[in-house]
């Protein structure tokens, strides 16, 4: 049977990277007695994937990670277990049974959107309305925006426009935050912070990753459907 | 949760942000204002390893059992973070609260092994407490210190206000006690120090004063205030099987170098090494109840979610009812995904069978800890192994399938021949004869023969005390001896063999036999940048001999001579329960290559017997 699982990722949590949170679930299956099926073979291992790896640093309201179970508890009573195996800054939102034929999260993610805010501390350089109108000529009006994307092996020139799907500015006590929803995923994969540096750069500002805190608010497959929604609550 | 006391930018620039933040499953939570006395637990090593340590996690578990103790971490920040922290003047932090060890009550450390005592002064350095205790005024955080090294404390003793010997389960009650009555009578560090010097186990360095004479060696080790015990005697838990023990340990984030639940199932040892400190220190030795630990077995498995366990002890196989717990643990573990871990076992059926079940044949490999090549050697360290035992072992496992070995020795043992480092490549050579034994068509071509030797290192309270050790041309000279000998067997193809550093030896050497007066040369090393020395990283070994030049300390004075019986030791204020009388029987023993049977077979009346309890009284109730 397989399940997928939702959860937030906040607070001091965020400084625990992608492979140490796999760790820490494999761990907290066990302790919610969660009846997760194991893997063939003389070492096995439980059978789970995680939708996308959020860096170091980032906060999530929208986390996946598919298992699969030989049995199951209700919906409400595996989120209740799993949240009593849970340290503070990391939350269980939903359990849900997937269709027996659905692939793994991982293999469908195509979006994923986030909200950019200035840390405290960090001076806001432009105004919102100053930021609107810089946004049109960096983001809406252009037909493309070409970035150069340096990997350890090799460069690689990349098309923003075709793979940045939403960015604007909002604001919240008066003090502009961005929201930015962008391609995700094994081919094309792109980084919020990569798109702000991008846009930092048309300004002539200078760029510092520390000045932001970044959130993911939820990832999403084709046709914009978000992860969270594939499947059914179990009685 | 708690603000954290690195800034954001500081934990995304540094390694292994997870190391500092604390918040891991089982942390224990408190609230400061609800609480008399806040405690610092330290480890001086980096985080991953600190955490691995079983003596913290059942302290840190009996501590915060008292609603009025706050028990909290803290492990050696790296030197990246170190860096950061001085230049920006940080003040050293708990994982709990995240605030300042400076602002807490004690700053506990346990001292495991000589190459981290450098770090100590890391800790209270970052901590912003005086490194010497004399230092540190009435307000000070108390620097309380245990562990193995506590058994030779002298070298780093004025470091600390107060040193715990022996089994921590014991005295920290007391000493609470004593602690929160004295706060209430109005503090006076002086006087408190003066009290808890009366508690079983505390030893207060500066309520003592060494003289010496004009050769070096000690001519008094006095109390300097009346009322103050001439001798501070090893405490130690007589009822293993009911003493505290965490059936919740912490389970950290990044992987720590234990990432499983650990069930201790006895302490001490019955074997008498006579190079082994801990099976002469932690006497005498105590099973726990088999059922206490297959219950703990559960409890901890479903309170951490790890996905193996381990059995922790010296000598496992003289636990009386080990068959019975693994046979136990593969039954009710290994079909849920729980990786049964084993310790080296002796090898015979039993111990095959298991490791036939638990492990991959054809990737494990059996190791031995012969420790010394000929029988002439293994009959002075009183290592009851022989070579026909090894030889059996070794074919009945290549005839159950296994084709890799592992061999452990040491080089620069007392009264070593050059006949007795041949006999190392010799014996190896043996073991892969006995693998070729076996027709072609029923072997897996060719046998892996690892032998690694360290060099020896004599300790506080064993027969080896008053050995001497050799300088380092010598001890690397041993090793030639043993490559060329493994170069020269007929079956040199599959054997292959690895000896360690030099360096390191020596200075363990120096500290682990050491007195007060290299307390000026560590604070030298650790001010020219010396810290994680354990780390072959980090370890500059010039350092270390410049300062010894700069404080005048004669090095060989420590490691070069053979002691007399009647020199006084730096450690010879402890008591350990093991009479020195038995120490010098054996170490006449091992002169003339007698061997001493074990506690089980014959006691030898080491004194260990006090205690009325134990492998002393077994079988005679």
């Amino acid at each position: 049977m397989k399940i997928r699982i939702k959860f937030k990722k906040f607070g001091v949590m965020k400084f625990i990277g992608h492979l140490d949170i796999m760790r820490y679930f494999q761990k907290a299956m066990r302790r919610a007695d969660i009846d997760i099926a194991y893997s063939e073979g003389f070492s096995p291992h439980q059978i789970m994937s995680f939708a996308a790896p959020l860096g170091v640093g980032i906060t999530s309201d929208g986390e996946y990670l598919d298992i699969e179970v030989n049995s199951t508890k209700s919906s409400a009573d595996a989120v209740r277990a799993l949240n009593e195996a849970m340290v503070e800054g990391v939350q269980v939102v939903s359990y849900i049974r997937l269709p027996d034929q659905a692939k793994t999260a991982m293999s469908i993610v195509a979006a994923a959107d986030y909200h950019v805010f200035y840390k405290e501390n960090y001076k806001v350089p432009l105004s919102k309305e100053e930021f609107r109108m810089k946004l049109k000529e960096f983001y809406e009006e252009p037909a493309e925006i070409l970035i150069t994307k340096k990997t350890k092996k090799s460069e690689k020139i990349m098309d923003l426009k075709q793979l940045v799907y939403d960015f604007r500015i909002k604001e919240e006590n008066g003090k502009p935050y961005f929201y930015i929803k962008v391609c995700t995923g094994s081919t094309d994969n792109v980084k919020p912070e990569l798109v702000l540096e991008a846009f930092y750069q048309s300004l002539g500002l200078e760029f510092t990753e520390n000045a932001f805190q970044i959130h993911r608010l939820d990832v999403y497959a084709a046709g914009d459907l978000s992860l969270g929604e594939m499947g059914e609550e179990i009685e | 949760m708690n603000q954290l006391a690195l800034s954001d930018e500081i934990l995304m620039t540094i390694d292994k942000p997870a190391r500092y933040i604390g918040n891991e499953w089982n942390m224990v939570k408190k609230d400061l204002k609800d609480v008399d006395i806040r405690f610092i637990m330290c480890f001086p090593d980096v985080y991953e390893i600190g955490m691995s340590h079983l003596g913290i996690q059942i302290l840190y578990d009996m501590f915060n059992k008292r609603e009025d103790v706050y028990c909290e971490r803290v492990y050696s920040p790296w030197p990246d973070l170190h860096k950061i922290m001085k230049e920006q003047k940080i003040p050293l932090f708990s994982l709990e609260t995240q605030r300042p060890v400076k602002d807490a009550d004690f700053l506990g450390i346990t001292i495991q092994y000589e190459m981290c005592y450098t770090n100590i002064l890391q800790i209270l350095d970052l901590s912003q407490i005086p490194l010497y205790a004399l230092d540190r005024g009435n307000e000070d955080t108390l620097v309380i210190g245990g562990g193995p090294c506590t058994y030779n404390p002298e070298p780093f003793a004025e470091f600390f206000d107060l040193i715990y010997i022996g089994e921590g389960e014991l005295s920290y009650d007391e000493l609470f006690d004593l602690y929160k009555k004295c706060k209430a009578d109005g503090w006076n560090r002086k006087e408190f120090l003066y009290e808890a010097s009366k508690i079983p186990g505390i030893y207060v360095p500066s309520l003592y004063k060494v003289s010496y004479k004009e050769d070096g060696t000690i001519a008094a080790f006095e109390p300097v205030r009346d009322g103050v015990p001439k001798t501070v005697k090893k405490q130690v838990v007589m009822d293993l099987s009911h003493a505290v023990y965490p059936a919740k340990p912490l389970v950290p984030f990044i992987k720590a170098t234990q990432d499983r639940v650990v069930l201790e199932i006895q302490r001490g040892c019955i074997r008498g090494c006579r190079f082994c400190q801990a099976g002469m220190i932690y006497r005498p030795n105590r099973e726990k109840d088999i059922e206490v630990l297959k219950e703990y077995a559960f409890q901890m498995l479903k309170n951490t979610g790890h996905e193996e366990i381990s059995l922790s002890s010296l000598s496992s196989s003289d636990y009386t009812d080990l068959e019975e717990l693994v046979t136990f643990l593969i039954d009710n573990f290994k079909g849920k995904g729980v990786n049964i871990s084993l310790p080296s076992l002796r090898i015979d059926a039993f111990s095959l069978d298991v490791m036939g079940k638990v492990q991959d044949i054809r990737k494990s490999s059996l190791t031995f800890a012969p420790e010394a090549g000929s029988q002439r050697m293994r009959d002075v360290i009183n290592k009851g192994l022989t070579e026909e035992v090894i030889l059996e072992g070794a074919g009945m496992a290549f005839e159950g399938g296994w084709q890799k070995v592992k061999l452990y020795f040491m080089l620069g043992l007392p009264t070593e021949t050059e006949e007795d480092m041949q006999a190392i490549a010799e014996l190896a050579n043996k073991i892969a004869v006995r693998y070729y034994e076996i027709p072609k068509e029923q072997r897996n071509g060719k046998c892996q023969i690892t032998i690694s030797t360290s060099f020896f290192v004599p300790k506080p309270f064993t027969p080896f005390q008053w050995a001497r050790m050799y300088d380092k041309d010598s001890y690397l000279a041993r090793a030639k001896v043993v490559n060329d000998a493994v170069k020269a067997q007929l079956n040199r193809k599959s054997i292959k063999y690895n000896w360690h550093e030099a360096d390191v030896t020596v200075l363990e050497g120096i500290l682990a036999r050491g007195d007060r007066r290299l307390a000026p040369a560590l604070i030298k090393i650790y001010e020219n940048g010396g810290i994680f020395d354990a780390w072959t990283e980090f370890f500059d070994n010039s350092r270390w001999i410049k300062a010894f030049e700069e404080c005048k300390i004669d090095t060989d004075f420590y490691t070069m001579r053979e002691r007399p019986l009647d020199e006084i030791f730096p450690w010879d204020f402890i008591d350990t329960g093991v009479s020195k009388e038995f120490l010098i029987r054996e170490w006449n023993n091992a002169k003339a290559g007698k061997v001493t049977p074990n506690c089980r077979m014959q006691c030898q009346g080491c004194g260990a017997m006090q205690w009325e309890g134990g492998v002393c009284f077994e079988n005679k109730n």
